[in-house]
């Protein structure tokens, strides 16, 4: 589920790249390649937890699958957190320092 | 336990390739600058660019595989921090795990960055002309 979680976010966050973002004025390049780097390594996570466990890694119990969600979920709202320090950080917009402008002014 | 420190580990080495790199091609931009070179219309996207997006999915990725090892308990915020470096078999699996698991995420996410890198070289030889006719012909129909 964290897997299904990332990649649903990787893709999500990829459409909203091309679609509306493809300067990477808001960053949503950055934040597609955090979830699809995370993706590929919980990929290859779970394919040696595939070749361990064999078919009994699809067939997990409803409190593992809850806690995996409630993990993915988490992960992905830790990577927006991520997302959003970077772009106040580098603040590509310039509205940071405009702010800051105005309020010395 | 603590496979994600393999691509964290080949994230610091690519960042600092990155810099080394950026700061050679500021240098070959100011070069050819002063001599008066034509200009290439040719879109043509520097290297160091497409390093960064192995930055990004590297670093990217190990901070949210750090966040899950968190959630599991498998990273503490006390020495040695690792929970897995507390005994000494466990500090077995974990060596183990890095040089299995943690080499594989790395090398998958290289050879990913390798397919992305190739496929962008790919959009960049193409001519301009065509891919402005190719969108117009989108947008009309």
């Amino acid at each position: 589920m964290t897997l299904l979680t990332a990649v649903l976010a990787a893709i999500i966050t990829t459409i909203i790249w091309y679609q509306k973002d493809s300067r990477n004025e808001m960053k949503t390049g950055t934040l597609s390649l955090i979830y699809w780097g995370a993706s590929l390594m919980w990929l290859t996570d779970a394919v040696f937890a595939y070749i361990q466990l064999q078919a009994d890694y699809f067939n997990p119990s409803p409190a593992d699958m809850l806690n995996d969600l409630f993990l993915g979920i988490s992960a992905v709202v830790f990577g927006l957190l991520l997302w959003l320090i970077l772009m106040l950080l580098k603040d590509p917009k310039g509205i940071i320092r405009q702010a800051l402008e105005n309020i010395q002014n | 336990m603590a496979c994600f420190l393999v691509p964290a580990g080949e994230a610091v080495a690519t960042t600092i390739i990155t810099k080394l790199v950026k700061s050679k091609e500021e240098k070959e931009r100011s070069a050819s600058d002063s001599i008066n070179v034509a200009i290439d219309t040719q879109i043509k996207i520097p290297f160091s660019h497409k390093l960064k997006w192995l930055n990004n999915m590297l670093w990217g990725g190990s901070a949210l595989l750090a966040f899950e090892h968190i959630w599991h308990g498998e990273v503490v915020p006390w020495f040695p921090f690792l929970t897995a470096a507390e005994n000494p078999i466990a500090r077995s699996e974990m060596l183990q795990e890095m040089s299995t698991v943690g080499v594989a995420m790395a090398l998958l996410v290289s050879a990913v960055w390798v397919g992305i890198t190739t496929a962008s070289n790919v959009i960049e030889k193409r001519p301009q002309q065509a891919v402005k006719v190719k969108a117009h012909r989108g947008r009309n129909q």
